[in-house]
């Protein structure tokens, strides 16, 4: 059996989303390099809608495809949608990720919802209430 | 173009290898134990594979013991010496940091015993020093274990000095030889070895089969109770087909050892000075004490796994010693062990080459790897942190 699933290294190889959003609204990074991961997203968001996301990894391949399909999976989509993203469902679209790299779907988890704290801290009225 | 650059890691069996095998599994089958004609004929094929691999490394055929490979040898010559010290109030052992984990792992088993354990720099050229060996001998050290030539960095320690010293502190001297067996000459009494490991399938022999040489007069302790095999030291069936396979695949490596050696150094060489021209990227261990094969890079700013499977994409099989691909968080303990930061060992790059590898394979995995790294880097958050001179280079 493959180390990983088809659609893991299909993002690997062709990442969606790769690069830099200049003057984007939000900015999140997670991890660091002493563990081999780190993710950056940036986000444009207008209307409250997640216009574009971009993202930039330093990782192994299931880092680069968690972040790629996660950055699909909030693109075009209302924040509160981005708001509540999982590191769970970037796995399973990914079609499972083996165990010991589960971590990767978790960063990025982490690092949209860094990317979103990093608005809202920009925007405190688009907050939502708690 | 498909190019097996992981020779470190196993080798393709070498047609004389697999001939010797086949004859034992089509028509030499018998159990060497047994009396009549096949079993004995197998016994012969099993006594002369012993005093061909003896005769390479110049040992006596009674100073060789079959085992499953390098790791069960490291164990087997680790105890033995460990209880002929306990025996004489001995519990000191003297090794490496960046021993492989067969030695490493033994010898934390041995501290959890009541052995201390002194554990020896390697400095940042992957070199043992003899005078910081010497002086780290005490009265109750009863072994020092350092590896013939390191399996990730390929660096070749001053193993006949090292072997010196012991020889006269009496201290008993065992040596990792699996990746020098095959490739690097030794003479166990010229090197002052007094045990020795190997392994058959980095040399192109068999998986599952290696040797340990213990020297006459080293009582070896059993890790496999049974049968009066390998003279009471090692119970079971002997793998007759594996170490007939094992010694065609020996005899053949040393009698070209030199010639292999002047090749694959050539090709070696091209590719640490192709590789070095991609910035802030250093070779890992001393550039010429190093394997004949061995290439060891870290590449600034990306990670290893990534590196390796888009490697492998291109058709160039390699290995790197990254957190991802040695299924802990930590990367290599032997890059760690020659002072590579975390951040930097992550992106490392193993190419370990073999006697067919070519002068236009060279240019191919230079060229590839240049790309690759490249390519990564161009979506590495750390990499633009480096350019862009948030933080400082390290390489």
């Amino acid at each position: 059996m493959a180390l990983y699933s088809e659609k893991v290294m299909d993002h690997f190889r062709n990442p969606r989303n790769v690069g830099v959003i200049e003057d984007a609204d939000g900015v999140g990074e997670v991890g660091n390099a002493k563990c081999g991961d780190i993710m950056k997203m940036y986000l444009r968001i207008e209307d409250d809608i997640v216009q574009d996301v971009k993202f930039e990894t330093f990782g192994c391949a299931s880092a680069v495809a968690s972040s790629s399909m996660a950055t699909e999976l909030i693109k075009g989509k209302p924040v509160s949608e981005a708001l509540k993203l999982t590191n769970k469902a970037v796995a399973e679209a990914l079609d499972g990720l083996p165990a010991y790299k589960m971590h990767c779907s978790v960063l990025a988890e982490e690092a949209i919802q860094s990317a979103l704290d990093d608005y809202y801290s920009k925007h405190p009225e688009k907050k939502p209430e708690a | 173009m498909q190019i097996y650059a992981d020779n470190a890691a196993t080798t393709k069996m070498s047609r004389a290898a697999i001939d010797a095998m086949l004859r034992c599994m089509e028509e030499e089958y018998g159990n060497p134990s047994s009396l009549y004609g096949i079993g004995q004929r197998a016994k012969d094929i099993m006594e002369q594979a012993r005093a061909d691999v003896a005769g390479v490394i110049g040992a006596e055929p009674g100073e060789i013991y079959f085992t499953s490979g390098g790791s069960e040898a490291d164990n087997q010559a680790i105890r033995s010496a460990a209880e002929m010290g306990k025996k004489q109030g001995k519990r000191h052992i003297i090794s490496t940091a960046f021993e492989h984990h067969a030695v490493l792992h033994t010898l934390k088993k041995l501290e959890q015993e009541g052995f201390a354990v002194t554990l020896l720099d390697v400095h940042e050229d992957g070199l043992v020093r003899v005078d910081e060996l010497e002086a780290a001998i005490r009265e109750d050290t009863c072994l020092v274990t350092v590896m013939f030539a390191n399996n990730e960095i390929g660096t070749i320690q001053p193993i006949r000095e090292i072997g010196a010293v012991c020889k006269k502190h009496g201290v008993l001297f065992h040596t990792d030889a699996v990746q020098a067996a095959g490739h690097l000459p030794i003479d166990v009494k010229a090197d002052n070895i007094d045990m020795l490991s190997a392994s058959a399938h980095k040399f192109h022999g068999p998986k599952g089969v290696g040797f340990l040489y213990a020297r006459k007069g080293i009582r070896l302790v059993n890790l496999i109770e049974g049968g009066a095999q390998e003279k009471g030291r090692r119970a079971g069936t002997e793998n007759v087909a594996g170490v007939a396979g094992m010694a065609a695949a020996l005899k053949e490596s040393a009698a070209h050892m030199q010639e292999n050696a002047a090749h694959m150094q050539k090709i070696r060489d091209r590719l640490i000075k192709g590789l070095s021209e991609i910035p802030h990227s250093a070779l890992n261990g001393d550039a010429s004490k190093r394997l004949p094969g061995n290439v060891n890079f870290c590449f600034e700013g990306i990670e290893g796994e990534s590196l390796l499977l888009l490697l492998d994409d291109r058709g160039i099989s390699a290995s790197s010693g990254s957190a991802c691909t040695s299924g802990s968080l930590d990367p290599s303990h032997v890059l760690l062990a020659i002072g590579r930061v975390h951040d930097v060992a992550h992106g490392s790059l193993r190419l370990s080459i073999g006697e067919a590898t070519t002068e236009e394979e060279a240019a191919y995995i230079v060229r590839n790897v240049k790309e690759v790294v490249e390519y990564l880097r161009g979506f590495s958050p750390v990499w633009r942190d480096l350019t862009s001179g948030k933080t400082p280079f390290i390489l």
